[in-house]
């Protein structure tokens, strides 16, 4: 069974909302009218466009958007011909307020994200994102963190509430290979026809692309990348590379290879004055199965305070931090250099 | 001493939690405990520590008894239906939903200005936790913007909490900024399902202006976070509050930054849930205030 009679899969590139992470949330409104402008036409079908926190994200806790959120959604639909602009929202940081602000601007996919046993918080905004019309997509964030069958019953959940497709999401890149089918299959068996699957990787262990893959083998239909991995942490599943191996697959994308990798060097590239790496600290969340966007706070408190970013991670991920915690890197930070 | 006398209308694990608190007022004697399920395990603990149990509703107490304080530990629902009755009779209220009917009130803010009011409102667990961090701050310099982050178990999140987060963000926000004195509010929530369950933490960002004089604000912070924990046991600093210079992350703003915990004092309630202790605490803490009043006109 394929996403429809065009695709087998559909790819939502992330690299206007999670790549937000990685140049701490200071896209200007050129950056995403050229972005989306060659997406749009190298025909990648959905693009989404946020705070990497979500709508409401912009914030002392998670840093501040150059560009109010709303305007570069605006922006986007705008540029936008043939693709579908997608946003995100995390319940508790943003609203039903914003959700039909986004719709307004002409956004026509919600996607809400909550970490994976918290469910229920999100069925207010499916709710609402149904009875205006919009195309929702529910997160199940730090999906690693629990098995398939806890995964499934949430899934079913936001399924419930009007999510019509339901994603796992690999937010740490720790997921491995069978770890993602597993998870993948159980939420395609608990949902049936109720609702699709979708796989959103990173990169933080160098499996992106081979996760998206085993995603998609496990009945996945909806496959998240960021083109030249735009994301947070060590960044998520390239774009350019996923569509140029589900062509030699004979996967159906409807993305053109050649223009997707042009798009990459020539658009998206310049923008990225510092490429997501898959280097000591993002290995290191990937490792130790923490948050990829602490990545560039940890950084940050690392450098204030004079100690190692690897260890506020390690702490982080001792102490089970979840998505929005971003708060606590600080007081961690603070603890470690107390006690040198 | 005689003491004013008190019903606790809900006998959930948050009016239970209360009753073990009021149990202990110097002030408040409480007296009935009303639910609406006979199997209520709340009314048969309120009936075993000596107080007036009946799974008949608020209707049964008021044809029946007088008390002068009711703590309203139901719904914001249930409150917007009694909330009339109570003031039809004259009983003051103590509001732990959030119906936001009164106004809203954080002991250590502004307790004393809202004494005589008929229904007073604890805005949300966030608030209790946070605003009077806001408001040491902008009693010293102006805040622009605050905005807070609360992070609490998830098992101490309620069903009630989790239909309608966004009543927990917005009312947070709004206290922020009426009671906090910041002139633009957020509020944050965050669940947390780790095992054992941690303890409520609250971050609480304030803008500053680049000059303030950052030891009088930090000052500040301490004196109030010994204010709250004056009826908070478990209320207390993480770290010294902690400063930074504007950057384009932060929208260009100076800012201070307090790390707060709060652990319950166990009364009925784990000690993790301080979320939950901190409003049976508050609303202890406002029924004296009430209290010491009724005692006193009556004296």
């Amino acid at each position: 069974m394929s996403y429809s009679a065009e695709l087998d899969i559909r790819v939502t590139d992330s690299s206007l909302r999670d790549g937000s992470h990685a140049i701490r949330h200071q896209f200007t409104v050129e950056n995403v009218r050229s972005i989306v402008a060659a997406l749009d036409e190298a025909g990648v079908p959905v693009i989404e466009v946020t705070h990497g926190d979500g709508l409401g994200g912009s914030s002392f806790n998670y840093g501040f958007s150059a560009v109010p959120d709303q305007d570069l959604i605006s922006t986007a639909v705008a540029t936008a011909k043939q693709a579908k602009i997608a946003f995100l929202m995390l319940p508790g940081v943003g609203i039903t307020d914003d959700i039909r602000q986004a719709a307004d601007n002409g956004a026509s996919i919600c996607r809400i994200a909550t970490h994976c046993t918290e469910a229920d918080i999100s069925i207010q905004h499916f709710k609402v994102a149904r009875s205006i019309g919009l195309e929702t997509v529910g997160f199940l964030m730090m999906a690693h963190s629990q098995p398939p069958e806890v995964l499934a019953r949430q899934a079913r959940i936001m399924a419930d509430a009007g999510a019509q497709c339901v994603y796992v999401v690999d937010s740490a890149g720790s997921l491995i290979m069978d770890g993602v089918s597993d998870r993948i299959a159980a939420l395609v068996a608990e949902l049936g026809d109720d609702a699709q699957v979708g796989f959103h990787g990173h990169e933080n262990l160098g499996l992106g692309v081979a996760n998206s893959l085993l995603a998609a083998r496990a009945g996945a239909k909806q496959i998240d990348g960021s083109t030249r991995r735009f994301g947070a942490g060590a960044g998520n599943t390239p774009v350019e590379a996923f569509a140029a191996v589900t062509e030699r697959l004979g996967i159906k994308t409807g993305i053109d290879t050649l223009k997707i990798i042009d798009a990459a060097e020539e658009t998206v590239a310049p923008v990225l004055t510092n490429p997501p790496a898959l280097d000591r600290l993002s290995l290191t969340m990937g490792y130790a199965g923490v948050y990829s966007s602490f990545l560039k706070h940890a950084e940050i408190q690392a450098r204030k305070y004079g100690v190692s970013g690897a260890e506020i991670l390690i702490e982080a991920g001792r102490r089970n931090l979840v998505g929005g915690q971003e708060d606590q890197l600080i007081e961690i930070a603070v603890g470690l250099a107390q006690r040198k | 001493m005689t003491k004013a006398t008190a019903a606790i209308v809900g006998s959930g694990n948050i009016g239970t939690d209360l009753m073990y608190k009021l149990l202990r007022s110097d002030v408040i004697e409480p007296r009935w405990m009303i639910g609406i399920d006979p199997e209520s395990p709340g009314l048969k603990r309120a009936a075993d520590h000596g107080l007036t149990a009946t799974a008949e509703g608020v209707d049964w107490l008021l044809a029946n008894e007088r008390p002068d304080l009711v703590f309203e530990a139901t719904s914001a629902y249930v409150h917007r239906e009694n909330a009339p009755k109570y003031r039809e009779l004259g009983i003051q209220a103590v509001d732990l939903t959030p119906a936001a009917l009164g106004p809203a009130v954080v002991p250590a803010v502004n307790l004393g200005a809202h004494v005589d009011e008929p229904n007073v409102s604890l805005i949300t667990c966030g608030g209790q936790a946070t605003i009077p961090m806001v408001y040491a701050v902008s009693r010293v310099v102006p805040v622009e913007y605050a905005e807070i982050v609360a992070s609490v178990a998830s098992p101490s999140a309620g069903p009630g909490t989790r239909a309608n987060i966004d009543e927990f963000t917005k009312t947070t926000a709004r206290g922020v900024e009426t009671i906090g004195g910041a002139q633009r509010g957020k509020a944050i929530i965050i669940l947390n399902p780790a095992e054992p369950p941690m303890l409520m933490q609250d971050t609480i960002f304030c803008a500053i202006p680049a000059d303030a004089d950052r030891d009088a604000i930090a000052a500040s912070i301490k004196e109030i976070a010994v204010e709250v924990a004056a009826y908070v046991p478990g209320y207390r600093l993480r770290t010294e509050p902690q400063f930074d210079d504007p950057t384009p992350m932060s929208g260009g703003r100076a800012r201070v930054a307090v790390f707060v915990e709060v652990e319950g004092a166990g009364d009925f309630l784990p000690p993790y849930s301080g979320n939950l202790d901190i409003m049976t605490a508050a609303a202890t803490r406002v029924g004296e205030g009430f209290a010491q009043r009724i005692l006193a006109e009556r004296a």
